[in-house]
């Protein structure tokens, strides 16, 4: 392969690339603006710790078709992550602070959650009628 | 001391398999060793930066920033990946009958290495900063167990290692003919797998509101959290429960790389070297 077909090829690649790119830019854009939307989207909230590597509350019942905002504050000094196969999220949060998971609509049913790092003692679930 | 094991075996075996493929598909391009060994050492570096700002890194953008920084990376790692099988589909002639021939590393053909080299950072990464927020939690907790947890951490690390190696042996042992045809499909199903979790941590952080509801449901069949749901999941991003989403993501991602591969592949009628 020669070298100047070598430097056309790089050129095309960038050009592609960067076409990629103004996309993503784009998308996220309208993503940002959907943000703007759904944040008049009427959110449920509600708040768990987690002290001693449980959480408190442990069992949560929730209300179905509505977005749900979980505020989790990790009170220990260790982390831990918020972990749910059936709800599709895991999230790390660092040792004495907080970290926010948002939830699709819910179907009506229970789902449960735990600590990835503490499985032993940090269960809980979700209740939603 | 069995749950640190499993924690960091499967973390550390997710990275592995991801840096067993890639180097499998770049067989014979000189350097890559060292290219890989940069990257897992920037990767690793960069778990521990990552673990150390955690918190903050969680609570950018309204809550949303651990989603935004992980599809950020996701995709980025995708057009490395991308790039790569490009790259690789266009000089695979040349290197199979280099490889043949000399039974050497090419020497020439070093530009896709950075690509190779980044995509491993970005593995490790990921997986990395969870093992060490982990790991700094059983020091941090400093129970009479720590010690125990540290010792099945590390057993966890090396069986992750080892299954890795194990991995790519096993795709090293494919016939030169075959090799890059096979490890060019693998890599682009990784990378459209990537590209499917990227679209999943977007959903989950509120900024996919579109056809995110899963299409079909085979967790029965096999469980994505189940051994080898989970292997075959970090291979060729199988999901137990998709959106519609992110089947538009894989197959668009796919499609892209199938495409662009097929389009630089060295032309059959031109032999690159004289037999």
């Amino acid at each position: 392969m020669s070298s100047s077909s070598y430097s056309r090829n790089v050129a095309r690649f960038r050009s592609y690339f960067s076409a990629l790119a103004v996309a993503l830019f784009a998308l996220g854009s309208v993503w940002t603006g959907t943000l703007e939307v759904q944040a008049t989207e009427e959110e449920h909230e509600v708040e768990i710790s987690i002290k001693d590597h449980k959480f408190e509350p442990d069992a949560l019942k929730l209300p179905v078709g509505k977005p749900i905002k979980i505020t989790v504050k990790n009170l220990d000094a260790t982390p831990e992550e918020f972990e749910s196969y059936e709800l599709g999220f895991e999230k790390i949060i660092a040792g004495k602070s907080e970290a926010i998971i948002r939830l699709k609509p819910l179907k009506s049913g229970t789902y449960m959650f735990f600590g990835e790092f503490h499985q032993d003692s940090a269960l809980g679930h979700i209740v939603a009628e | 001391m069995l749950a640190a094991l499993v924690l960091v075996f499967r973390e550390v075996l997710e990275a592995g398999l991801i840096i067993g493929v890639v180097l499998a598909a770049s067989r014979g391009v000189g350097g890559r060793g060292s290219a890989v060994f940069l990257g897992i050492v920037a990767g690793i570096i960069g778990s521990a930066v990552v673990a150390f700002f955690a918190a903050g890194i969680s609570n950018a953008f309204d809550g949303r920033g651990h989603e935004i920084f992980i599809a950020a990376i996701l995709l980025f790692a995708v057009v490395m990946l991308a790039w790569h099988v490009v790259w690789m589909a266009e000089h695979a002639r040349e290197m199979t009958q280099q490889l043949r021939q000399l039974g050497s590393d090419v020497t020439a053909g070093r530009q896709s290495l950075f690509a190779l080299g980044a995509a491993v950072a970005i593995a490790v990464m990921r997986e990395g900063s969870e093992v060490v927020l982990f790991m700094t939690g059983i020091v941090m907790g400093g129970t009479e167990t720590a010690a125990q947890l540290l010792l099945g951490s590390a057993i966890g690390l090396a069986l992750g290692a080892a299954v890795s190696t194990v991995l790519y042996f096993g795709l090293a042992a494919i016939p030169l003919k075959r090799m890059f045809s096979v490890t060019g499909v693998l890599v682009t199903l990784l990378a459209a797998g990537l590209a499917a979790s990227a679209v999943a941590q977007l959903s989950n952080a509120g900024l996919i509101n579109v056809l995110d509801t899963p299409v079909w449901n085979t967790s029965w069949l096999l469980s994505e959290k189940s051994w080898p749901g989970q292997i075959l999941h970090v291979l060729i991003g199988y999901m137990d429960r998709p959106t519609g989403m992110q089947l538009i993501a894989y197959a668009i991602t796919a499609g892209t790389i199938f495409l662009l591969g097929f389009m630089r592949r060295a032309p059959a009628d031109k032999p690159v070297l004289s037999a």
